[in-house]
């Protein structure tokens, strides 16, 4: 794709990003909403990035895999009890691309 | 914005984020680079979507070949969850003029996101801590950007550093920071294992906003019951 396609394409997400954000901030502000509705919206951060989360765990090439050669469910076992000790991101994504690389480096996985 | 107290305290509060954002910005840049986005295009997006999963993904996208509509579709699809924690944060921000309210919501992030819902009650009273906080935010994405935009032609290649995998460990960060309560594990596990399912399936771009929608509701539907 050249740059100039590149360019409109980066404006289309961004628009499509904004509006999203918007929209509840200008016509829901200060209003209070239902309890059920609350309840509901504090329940899709956890579900929303662990629905980006797992698949890329588990899935390679199309396929769930449970092998040591799949270094991101590995590298996941240890960021998940670091990420939740030490309350602290970028120790988890530092510790998690470490070990990617040095199992990359080892030879035992992908 | 005058760097009054309230904005220190925006500033310091967001510290934690920009750790979380210069490393993984730096990735973000040096991935856009290796996928053949020029240097403009690539400080651009963090200048103007600024949502860091998002960026990512693109990235593969532009790099596989995907065309414009199916980049932006996705985007739109990855980032419609801003919309639901915009929703849940909307009722705290009573007071604020509109145009604080355009500022606010174009940098809500996961990350910002978490920080501000974490002291939603006071939104109202601290609008230039608020701001100043997702300004800080922004700006060490846009560092990271940058860092990794330089670093991207001295790079060969990003897998023998795990660059790749900077995205899921920033969901893994960002997830256990958000399970404060046994149903919010519940529904993360329920909407992960939906994800996978329906990616499996077939369903490439749909399969997050649908176990999305259903992890939660399930979610909700179990909490109600076990509150009886």
């Amino acid at each position: 794709m050249d740059q100039t396609l590149i360019f409109w394409t980066i404006v289309g997400m961004a628009v499509v990003t904004y509006i999203p954000r918007l929209l509840p901030a200008l016509f829901l502000s200060g209003k209070t909403l239902r309890p059920l509705l609350t309840a509901w919206l504090r329940l899709i951060p956890p579900a929303v990035l662990a629905a980006m989360l797992v698949p890329s765990l588990l899935i390679r090439e199309e396929r769930v895999s449970f092998s040591f050669d799949n270094l991101f469910l590995v590298a996941a076992l240890f960021a998940f009890p670091v990420a939740w000790k030490f309350k602290s991101l970028s120790a988890t994504v530092l510790l998690g691309m470490g070990l990617v690389a040095l199992g990359r480096f080892m030879g035992v996985g992908q | 914005m005058l760097l009054n107290r309230s904005s220190v305290t925006g500033i310091r509060r967001a510290l934690p984020i920009v750790l979380g954002y210069v490393p993984i910005g730096f990735a973000y840049g040096v991935l856009a680079g290796k996928s053949g986005l020029s240097e403009t295009n690539t400080l651009l997006m963090s200048l103007i979507v600024f949502a860091g999963s998002a960026q990512f993904i693109a990235v593969g996208l532009f790099a596989s070949g995907t065309g414009p509509a199916a980049i932006i579709l996705t985007t739109f699809i990855v980032n419609l969850r801003h919309m639901l924690m915009a929703a849940s944060l909307a009722p705290y921000l009573s007071g604020w003029k509109k145009r604080y309210l355009a500022l606010f919501s174009y940098e809500l992030t996961d990350e910002t996101f978490a920080l501000h819902s974490s002291k939603a009650q006071e939104l109202g009273e601290s609008m230039v801590e608020a701001l100043s906080l997702n300004l800080t935010a922004q700006l060490s994405w846009v560092l990271g950007s940058v860092l990794g935009i330089f670093a991207s032609g001295l790079i060969g290649d990003v897998k023998p550093l795990g660059l790749d995998y900077a995205l899921s460990a920033m969901f893994i960060g960002l997830l256990v920071s958000q399970c404060a309560n046994r149903m919010r594990v519940v529904t993360a596990i329920i909407s992960g294992g939906l994800a996978t399912g329906l990616y499996l399936l077939g369903l490439h771009q749909f399969h997050i906003i649908l176990a999305t929608v259903i992890g939660a509701t399930i979610g909700l539907g179990v909490e109600q019951w076990i509150k009886r």
